[in-house]
């Protein structure tokens, strides 16, 4: 286990977190001090997603004797970057280089995780004033000792890369914290200025690029045990499908297989290798329940417009009479989406006499932890998660439930074991992006402005059922949060517009998914914008501009579409064979619009070029701000103009990519260009938001090229 | 049976029960070498590409036995901190990894496709570069390709001028 190996005796821990700043030196406990105000008050007003717990150790801090700062990081890495922006606030803060820093993920028996998950594109925004008080403090702290051990005036001292100077004498952060038992905790030190940082709001490298480029291995599925073992677990295609019997004899036979298991309703090899796992599980015949064999046209009829439990999450104005002659109405759908990522879901448990360690690749190590101990009846305590590096999140990894059954295979076989889902599995055991269902309805006023604008719209679940968000949302909002991303119309000086949510619960699970609601909502209203544009007769960038208030937070969408507009030198006449396509979104605070030029090759949608304009306000690393934004156009074309599961013979299809159509290579723009504006002081999301307008601005440029309005993702021509 | 092959230069003999067992899961867990990726198993994703006989290989899919007597390199093979291969360099350079899991199957996949066309069109990189990356770093990966085979003429040109 190279992560519990680093909390070897010979370093030195700072404790810090809800309640209790302690000092752990050279392996032992020494106090547990009542933490000061400042902090406590700190910790207390994190944002809500920021939910550390302050009952389990709390490691956020290890020093080691080379003067290096191990930061266990409460927020998983998985591509998102945000362990290099951790690195940038402790460097600056605790005034140490980048490269005297490494970032962990905490494990729950030893660090602070976050209960509730890593998502949201919230993990930069919610640690960015704890994460720079903390490492402000800490320098403060190793100030006070250093003066003792120098015998010189704390204010006479200055810190530097680690080290610790009054311009005579100089000692290092490790050798002033050796021997250190009892700490002074001082008031939390102002912070720097922003224009003093010198690796905040840097273009700075990744600090995990080394690691993936050269092959480290330090993802979920990389991770090893002495004597571990595999296990294949057989799982149901067809939706709905339930455990009925399962005949095993062959399997028990096979080459290498330690034990084939049966638990409750669900059945698995375990083998001394994963190939030998998965050659006895195609021996196993398993009788499934089947009471209902389901297709896609009875899953699209329940989910539709007018079925299922209405919410209004918007109302301003009069409703649209459907009566007026004058009401533009059309429909728009999205399909089921599979996450896709390309490290499988799986976990390496260990049971030992009741204590569990399980390494995965996981957005909820708190909550999988919880689940551990309650489906194995121990103490949570009991249970350590430890989060490695992610091959891919997207959501789909804020349920890694499957954490459950690892630690019962290696509690029945007595062994480490290995759990690795195929690719069959993960695609039909996905927690999928919800199909949707759109009906716009749109009215212009005698001055060619939109008068009405209303967007009615189906979702399966996304927040409602999921087991970060228990029961809260359902019974007390009713509203799906997590469906309702975009789908609010952002022109409020449209007279009358409204939105109404009509949410079904699915025969199948779907869940989260990067942007949740956003991609297929801000399709369905910024085509139907695009549309009413060219109904008026009006350039679609002048009609939103018109439609938006330029005060307040409005003044932040006005001012994106403006510059992408600006940037992208939008002009709705299409051009030599290109046309350009415009749409804008907001979501979580954070605005973009996109312009992308696109022309029709072998009769299909070529995308050249996206401009993006994006306001995440301050923003930490612009480079990876950027890779974030590049990748969500990307991604988001793939699922706009790909992507798509069905249902076939009762089961979810296509189970490999390939059939699974995504973006490759071939279809990434040759430009894309990403513009920034601040539209305010302090980080916002990143890693969701830009994924928002690119379905809508390619069907738009299409329908300016062609004068064929697509009005279902994927984008077919 | 036992199967001999030179992984990443050194000769190496492994004892193995059914010889049709992909070379990924002997190289993944005899060997060790992590970098080589699982992503889909029946060759669909590329994230186990490594090199056999300079070969790119979906290693997921190539039972072990056909690796008899060849030379396989992977990811920890192709270069290092102190002496990357100009493909690592440009990955570096151009900052390509996001979550990092399909970076290895993509930084294989492109090194043999230099050695076959050390300057590589756009139209080559879309037709040889056929992996999958969910994160979507295509932007950024075609733009260190061009990097890498950049660097591995300049490469080649100082070794004959040092010639």
């Amino acid at each position: 286990m190279s992560k519990a190996k680093k909390l070897s005796r010979r370093k030195f821990l700072v404790r810090g977190g809800l309640g209790t700043v302690g000092v752990l030196a050279l392996g032992t406990y020494v106090f547990r001090n009542p933490i000061r105000r400042s902090i406590l008050k700190m910790v207390e007003t994190l944002p809500p997603s920021y939910m550390g717990s302050g009952t389990e150790a709390n490691l956020w801090f290890e020093l080691t004797q080379e003067n290096k700062v191990i930061f266990h990081s409460p927020k998983v890495e998985m591509g998102q970057g945000s362990f290099t922006s951790f690195a940038q606030m402790i460097a600056d803060e605790m005034d140490v280089r980048l490269d005297q820093i490494e970032v962990v993920g905490a494990a729950t028996k030893t660090g602070i995780v976050d209960v509730l998950s890593t998502g949201g594109s919230l993990s930069v925004g919610s640690l960015w004033q704890p994460l720079r008080e903390l490492a402000a403090t800490m320098r403060e702290m190793l100030k006070i000792e250093a003066a003792k051990k120098l015998s010189v005036e704390v204010s006479s001292l200055t810190t530097n890369d680690g080290v610790i100077s009054n311009g005579l004498k100089t000692i290092t952060y490790a050798e002033v914290a050796y021997g250190i038992t009892e700490w002074n905790i001082p008031d939390t030190p102002e912070l720097k200025p922003l224009s003093s940082y010198k690796f905040i709001g840097k273009p700075v490298k990744r600090i995990d690029l080394a690691s993936k480029v050269f092959g480290d291995p330090i993802f979920g599925l990389d991770a090893e045990m002495p004597e571990m073992l595999h296990a294949a677990i057989i799982r149901p295609s067809k939706i709905g499908a339930t455990f009925n019997s399962a005949d095993t004899s062959k399997a028990a036979q096979m080459p290498g297989v330690v034990k084939v298991v049966q638990i409750d309703d669900w059945v698995a090899v375990v083998a001394e290798s994963y190939a030998q796992a998965l050659a006895a599980k195609r021996t196993i015949k398993v009788e499934w329940n089947i009471l209902k064999e389901w297709t896609e046209k009875e899953m699209r009829e329940m989910l539709r417009v007018g079925k299922g439990r209405l919410m209004i999450t918007q109302k301003e104005g009069d409703a649209i009479d459907e009566e007026d002659d004058e009401l533009v109405s059309m429909i728009f759908t999205s399909p089921i989406g599979a996450h896709a990522q390309i490290e499988p879901n799986g976990a390496l448990a260990d049971y030992n006499n009741g204590d569990i360690t399980v390494v995965l690749s996981t957005q909820v190590p708190g909550k999988t932890q919880e689940f551990v101990a309650d489906a194995l009846g121990v103490d949570k305590d009991k249970v350590n998660i430890i989060p490695a590096y992610l091959g891919g999140g997207f959501g789909r990894r804020l349920n890694t439930n499957h954490a459950i059954q690892t630690v019962q295979l290696s509690k029945a076989v007595g062994k480490p074991v290995k759990y690795i889902f195929t690719r069959k599995e993960e695609f039909q055991n996905d927690l999928f992006r919800p199909p949707t269902h759109h009906i716009m309805k749109g009215k212009l006023g005698s001055d060619g402005l939109i008068d009405s604008l209303e967007h009615h719209y189906a979702s399966g679940d996304v927040a409602i059922g999921a087991i970060i968000l228990p029961g809260l949302l359902n019974d007390v909002l009713g509203t799906d949060i997590g469906a309702m991303r975009g789908g609010n119309i952002m022109y409020d000086k449209i007279p009358n517009h409204r939105a109404e949510q009509w949410h079904t619960t699915l025969p199948f699970a779907t869940s989260w998914w990067r942007s949740l609601g956003l991609l297929a909502n801000t399709f369905a209203v910024e085509s139907f914008i695009d549309e009413l544009a060219l109904k008026a007769g009006k350039n679609p960038v002048e009609l939103r501009l018109a439609q938006i208030s330029k005060e307040g937070n409005q003044k932040r969408i006005y001012d994106v579409i403006q510059l992408a507009a600006e940037k992208g030198n939008y002009n709705d006449t299409p051009m030599n064979g290109r046309a350009m396509g415009f749409a804008a979104s907001t979501d979580s605070n954070s605005p973009a619009a996109h312009v992308v030029e696109v022309s029709i090759e072998n009769n299909q949608i070529k995308v050249h070029k996206v401009i993006c304009a994006f306001d995440c306000g301050f923003v930490v690393n612009p480079d990876q701000v950027r890779a974030q934004c590049e990748g969500a156009i990307i991604m988001g074309m793939s699922a706009s103009m790909f992507e798509k599961m069905t249902i076939e013979d009762g089961e979810l299809t296509p189970t490999i990519y390939g059939p699974y159509d995504m973006a490759l290579m071939k279809h990434a723009p040759k430009t894309i260009d990403v513009h920034f504006i601040q539209g305010a002081d302090i980080p916002l999301p990143v890693g969701e938001p830009p994924m928002g307008p690119i379905g809508a601005a390619v069907a738009n440029a299409v329908r300016r090229l062609t004068g064929k309005r697509l009005t279902d993702l994927p984008l077919k021509l | 049976m036992k199967i001999e092959f030179t992984i990443n230069g050194v000769l190496q003999s492994v004892e193995i029960e059914d010889s049709n067992t992909p070379l990924l899961w002997v190289v993944r867990d005899v060997l060790n070498l992590k970098g080589t990726k699982f992503g889909c198993g029946k060759a669909a994703c590329g994230a186990c590409t490594l090199h056999v006989d300079d070969e790119a290989v979906r290693s997921c899919s190539y039972a072990v036995k056909f690796a008899e007597g060849k030379q396989i390199t992977t990811i920890e093979g192709l270069g290092s901190p102190q002496d990357p291969h100009p493909v690592q360099q440009a990955w570096i350079e151009e900052v390509v990894p996001q979550c990092g899991y399909c970076q290895p199957g993509f930084m294989m996949a492109t090194a043999a496709l230099l050695n076959k066309k050390p300057n590589p069109s756009d139209e080559d990189i879309d037709n040889n570069i056929v992996n999958v990356c969910r994160c979507a770093t295509y932007y950024r990966m075609r733009k260190a390709i061009h990097r890498a085979a950049e660097l591995t003429q300049e490469t080649n040109l100082k070794t004959q001028e040092n010639v």
